[in-house]
């Protein structure tokens, strides 16, 4: 009897284990499914290549470049201000440098606390300080904000990668007299390279994706930018702002739009797919 | 201290202890120099925190205080504010008891730590790495591909990598410590042998527990038990007509 109660047991809880994973995998490519059915007969040659033109809003021609442009200015800008921050805290958060556990704890704590922090908050933050400082909605702000955004997510992802470097591979390097740095650079880094760069990746999808976090400290503009002082438009406000009007031809152009957000995100995984099996082999496990 | 011979590592009445737990209770001995000394004792029993004394590497440790003193050359590495700890380190070759060979190419590994104390040309690098392996008999198997990952070894030979690597660094003495208990029986035999050609250039110490081993390649022996240095000396001596209880009995496998 016990014994079938067990196999019982296991029976179901593999079926609700099959359950969830396929609910969450259909529902993927259900929302997959209907961008691409919506948004690909809109997406023309003239959407990636071309500015809004007059009435553009309206069901008139031209494009949504100034938004594609804005978003990889402000999602690399803000991925790349928030590497150089992120790498130097990550690495500084293990036991090489910080000896004292609960500072260490305390520090992922509150990185954690920011994780969770709606993006709307750091727009608005951002954008009470540009008030302050006097500058007006713009790319240099979109980017700043951007980066306060991806770094917890950043730093506690590469954190974790970091932390999983087996404490003998670094024991090796200091046993052969190196130093902190550059037991850290060349064989902590190496040896978490490919998690390094899915931390990237995983905090520039957060980025590139974001709308609420621009939509005060960037604007949104029809042209592009000409310095870093200018507004500058993006992907996510372009798709809020088609899908608002009243136009089905508009609304059908936000899901286009939202299926070259996909493709700019997609290209970024399978590049870095591709640094990350470069650098796999030498990994040691 | 010793009857015979010069003193390479001087350990002098060393505590260790974890917070309120001791490891190592005034411990006081010496290691004699180019010959093979292994730490034997049951698990658990301080023969590690031993061994990482003698290059600091205890001091990467967690809550760990270590009063006492060690020498090495003469000089004192705890107590001595002049002495560097990676200098220290530099010159101790150490070997885990899993091969972990770094991230990198096997070319790579070998001159890691040439890399980090000095500049040197392409061709000083490539003279270097063949030396060190063939001076563990790796060469002839991986002459070849000396750009490919030394993950891709297998165990025996990541061993013998690591052992390599170290010996690149031109220690003066190798710390290993069960260097053999991932290995198979061959490789085991490969990396004694070594050990063995290795002694008349450099200081040994070996920490095992088992027995066979320290009989087939120990000059001398320190025996642990619970933190406490019970028996040390010849490791004829030691081996065949134990003094102590302790030690007797631990031959005899009744304490473990």
């Amino acid at each position: 009897m016990a014994f079938n109660r067990r196999r019982t047991e296991e029976n179901i809880f593999k079926v609700l284990m099959i359950a969830a994973t396929a609910t969450v995998i259909s529902t993927l490519f259900v929302v997959f499914i209907v961008v691409l059915y919506r948004g690909l007969p809109a997406l023309t040659w003239a959407m990636v290549t071309e500015l809004p033109r007059g009435g553009y809003y309206l069901g008139g021609g031209g494009g949504i470049l100034n938004a594609i442009v804005g978003s990889l200015y402000l999602a690399l800008g803000g991925t790349l201000i928030a590497l150089v921050l992120a790498l130097p805290v990550a690495l500084f958060l293990q036991r090489d440098y910080i000896r004292n556990f609960k500072l260490s704890r305390a520090i992922r704590l509150s990185l954690d606390v920011l994780w969770g922090v709606p993006s709307i908050v750091y727009g608005v933050f951002g954008f009470i300080i540009m008030l302050y400082l006097g500058m007006r909605a713009s790319l240099l702000g979109g980017i700043i904000v951007l980066s306060l955004l991806e770094l917890p997510i950043m730093i506690r992802a590469m954190d974790e990668v970091i932390r999983m470097v087996p404490a003998e591979l670094k024991e090796i390097s200091y046993a052969m007299g190196a130093t902190r740095l550059e037991t850290v650079t060349r064989v902590v880094c190496r040896q978490a390279f490919p998690g390094i760069i899915s931390a990237m990746l995983l905090a520039f999808g957060r980025g590139i994706g974001d709308a609420a976090s621009v939509l005060f400290t960037a604007g949104y503009t029809d042209s592009l930018p000409q310095s870093l002082f200018d507004p500058v438009a993006s992907l996510p406000l372009a798709v809020f702002f088609q899908i608002g009007t009243p136009f089905p031809l508009v609304q059908e152009r936000a899901y286009a739009s939202a299926v070259i957000l996909l493709l700019i995100v997609l290209t970024l995984s399978l590049v870095s797919r591709f640094l990350t099996n470069k650098y796999n082999k030498y990994i040691v496990r | 201290m010793l009857e015979n011979g010069r003193s390479h590592i001087s350990v002098r009445n060393l505590s260790v202890s974890y917070g309120k737990l001791e490891v190592l209770k005034n411990v006081t001995v010496d290691v004699p120099d180019r010959q093979i000394t292994a730490i034997i004792g049951p698990s658990g029993c301080g023969k590690t925190t031993l061994l990482n004394c003698f290059n600091r590497l205890i001091d990467l440790k967690e809550g760990v205080k270590v009063s006492g003193s060690v020498l090495v050359d003469g000089a004192d590495i705890y107590n001595d504010t002049s002495v560097d700890p990676t200098e220290i380190r530099k010159k101790m070759g150490l070997l885990f008891q899993k091969p972990f060979p770094l991230p990198m190419s096997i070319y790579d590994n070998i001159v890691y730590g040439p890399r980090l104390h000095g500049s040197y040309s392409r061709r000083d690098l490539d003279q270097m790495v063949e030396k060190q392996l063939k001076t563990v008999g790796l060469w002839e198997e991986v002459k070849d591909r000396l750009g490919s990952p030394a993950v891709r070894l297998s165990a025996g030979q990541q061993q013998r990598l690591c052992l390599a690597r170290g010996l690149a660094v031109e220690p003066e003495a190798i710390l290993a410590d069960e260097p053999t208990s991932a290995l198979d029986p061959v490789s085991t035999q490969h990396i004694e042998r070594t050990f063995n050609e290795l002694k008349k250039n450099y200081t040994i110490v070996l920490v095992t527990h088992i027995l066979r081993q320290a009989r087939r390649v120990a000059d001398y022996i320190i025996f642990i038990y619970m933190g406490e240095l019970i028996e040390h000396g010849p490791a004829e001596a030691v081996l065949n007509n134990p003094r102590e209880k302790r030690t007797q009995a631990y031959m005899k496998g009744e304490i473990s």
